[in-house]
């Protein structure tokens, strides 16, 4: 297997993947056509499904994500692409008024086959309407379904899962891994959505992370290997369902746990993966949890202070060695 | 648009459904039998039965939370609408949603909804699926003179019309969003021409007036059926009762509502058919005594309807067939 398949070009070929099996699928968003997507995920697919599947869209996060919800409920199978998280928020409405309740207020009646994907995170010095992480937010919402590929093959797979899934899926990409490489089983069967993997085995520290965090957290762990820290790191990819399973069988094994969320503490996912040990396996604890999150702060433009407020390998190096004393 | 002694039955009757269907309701709301919030459609039931004339039953229809007169203008039966407003699961959302969230896919009904303007984004990517899928269907969006001043409204028309959707506006102008006169908060108050601006044909009528919203409502679905595009209807309504059941009507004058009273639907018809000699073969009597049947028979029904057990509290959250 080779190493040269880039995230895009695996978001790419799963949606082209998906357009040619099923003639119901379609790409709707802002650039997503003639410019050939912001972050140049689509570029390509308008030559070869025309304008009639892959859609550019007027600046209208609101309309257009609820146009794919109505368009989930009438048959189609939409992939709504949003440029990029802040974005979202002015679709917020549709995601949690409508397609979120949708299936609950009609008694089941009806269900929303609906994906969004949209870039996520910081670590471009896009300041701080272009680089949060709310993916933590969306997981809050019963209805949704929230994943959060790492992986050049999650990226593949997970546009799949989405897609085969009768509720919506909101995928969350780190606009810094578009460029990662890696390579793609494509005729694999996928890990399906709401199960974490065991990216590195180990006994001393559970380290619980997702996304971009999660290649941090490799780093991390083989820095602290080097001082006999045996470091398990464990990708959650779904944010809700999230896989409760994995986690607390990890925690039984460390009895150590620290999470890394590029989201803020205040309120977060791992604010809730904290609460989740808590109640399941709280005995099973020998130290204090610790986090490794964003800086409570709007993330700031300049470079060192946009660095400063990330989690970093380094700030996971230390939190752990403190955690063992050394 | 022929008026037969058919049609014009049919449009008293279910006009008058309407009416005594909701009377009923605040009767019951009183007696607690109906909880939440409750928004009464009395004075603009015209429009519903009008619009729901105009369509097949492949079309669609996406209403707002006065939309009780929609899903008996469209066929959802009494018994489900009422059990739902009782909360119990033979209800037309098993007791779920209530009187602001009827839905019921088998009659192309949609809701139900309680956030402004938030059905008419739905609306459009229904009709966008229709064109993808070169089915010769409408989708009908269904929304108040409040609905104009969100940015979702301004979104969506400009959208439907982009795209040349099959889909048909109709703004239910009652003058009032919820107690906040248009005229304090719309620069513009002539709702139709904002629908103009996006290039979508578009005009003001009388919604007072079944026979003249039914001619509207055929021609727009013919119109769009035709390929042209979107059409917005601008239906100029009052409604007769408070907004909810929380309402002390503090924002408008006695006065206006006797006027606006004096051209109540039913009247207005009534009037109508006795001037063309139909009223008479009519028979509101039979009419009224036959609503009053059904409404009882359906307290009835919800009354010895069921409650979800808890059990089952968390379910419709994910598809059964769900992964993950």
């Amino acid at each position: 297997m080779d190493n040269t398949t880039t995230y895009r070009e695996a978001v790419r070929e799963a949606i082209r993947k998906a357009m040619t099996e099923n003639e119901s699928v379609f790409l709707m968003g802002e650039d997503v056509g003639h410019y050939g997507g912001c972050y140049a995920v689509s570029m390509g697919l308008l030559d070869e499904f025309g304008a009639q599947r892959i859609i550019d869209t007027p600046l209208s996060e609101s309309s257009f994500t609820g146009a794919g919800i109505g368009a989930a409920l009438n048959g189609m199978r939409p992939i709504v692409e949003i440029m990029t998280v802040n974005f979202s928020l002015l679709a917020l409405d549709q995601i949690m008024n409508n397609a979120a309740t949708l299936l609950h207020m009609s008694g089941g009646q009806l269900n929303v086959p609906l994906v969004i994907r949209m870039a996520t995170g910081g670590g471009k010095q896009l300041a701080a309407q272009h680089s949060h992480s709310l993916e933590g937010w969306f997981a809050h919402i019963p209805g949704l379904k929230v994943l959060t590929p790492a992986t050049v093959q999650d990226a593949y797979d997970m546009v799949g899962l989405a897609l085969a899934d009768p509720d919506p899926v909101l995928i969350f990409e780190n606009a810094l891994l578009y460029n990662s490489k890696g390579s793609i089983d494509t005729q694999g069967t996928p890990v399906p959505i709401g199960k974490a993997l065991i990216h590195k085995a180990g006994k001393d520290i559970s380290i619980f992370t997702y996304g971009i965090s999660l290649f941090k957290a490799l780093e991390a762990a083989e820095a602290l290997a080097k001082d006999g820290i045996d470091v398990e790191v464990i990708d959650l990819r779904s944010l809700r369902p999230l896989d409760d399973e994995t986690v607390m069988n990890s925690v039984k094994k460390t009895h150590k746990v620290i999470i890394v969320d590029e989201g803020w503490k205040s309120g977060s996912i791992s604010a809730e993966i904290m609460a989740r040990i808590n109640e399941q396996a709280f005995y099973e604890l020998d130290a204090p949890m610790a986090r490794v999150c964003t800086v409570e702060v709007p993330l700031p433009y300049a470079k060192h202070l946009e660095d400063a407020a990330l989690p970093q390998p380094q700030k996971i190096v230390d939190t752990a060695r403190t955690m063992m004393g050394k | 648009m022929e008026l037969d002694l058919m049609k014009a039955k049919e449009f008293y009757h279910k006009m008058l459904l309407i009416r005594r269907f909701e009377e009923r309701c605040v009767e019951l709301y009183s007696n607690q039998k109906i909880r939440g919030f409750l928004h009464l459609y009395i004075g603009e039931e015209a429009i519903a039965v009008a619009l729901m004339d105009a369509l097949t039953k492949e079309d669609a229809v996406l209403a707002t939370y006065r939309e009780h007169g929609y899903a008996l203008a469209r066929g959802v039966s009494c018994e489900s609408i009422m059990a739902e407003m009782f909360g119990k699961v033979e209800g037309c959302s098993r007791g779920r949603g209530g009187s602001m969230h009827l839905f019921d896919a088998s009659a192309r009904f949609y809701g139900g909804s309680a956030i402004v303007a938030g059905a008419l984004p739905l609306a459009v990517g229904m009709a966008l699926a229709d064109k993808m899928q070169k089915r010769n269907r409408v989708t009908v969006c269904v929304f108040g003179d409040g609905a104009v001043a969100e940015g979702e409204f301004h979104e969506s028309l400009n959208l439907a019309a982009l795209w040349k959707l099959p889909v048909l506006f109709v703004c239910e102008n009652n003058l009032y969003a919820m107690g906040t006169a248009l005229k304090y908060t719309e620069s513009e108050t002539e709702i139709y021409k904002k629908a103009a601006s996006y290039k979508i044909s578009s005009k003001q009528i009388d919604g007072m007036s079944v026979i003249e919203v039914a001619k509207a409502a055929k021609r727009a679905v013919e119109d769009i059926k035709d390929g042209n595009g979107p059409v917005f209807l601008e239906c100029l309504t009052y409604r007769f009762r408070a907004h909810s059941m929380f309402d002390a009507e503090l924002y408008r004058e006695k006065a206006e509502v006797i006027e606006w009273k004096k051209k109540d639907p039913l009247l207005v018809f009534e009037n109508r058919l006795k001037e063309i000699g139909l009223w008479s073969e009519v028979d509101a009597t039979a009419i009224e005594d036959a609503i009053k049947t059904a409404i009882d028979k359906a307290v009835e029904f919800a009354e010895n309807g069921t409650l979800e057990a808890l059990e089952d509290l968390e379910k419709f959250v994910y598809s059964e067939v769900s992964h993950g």
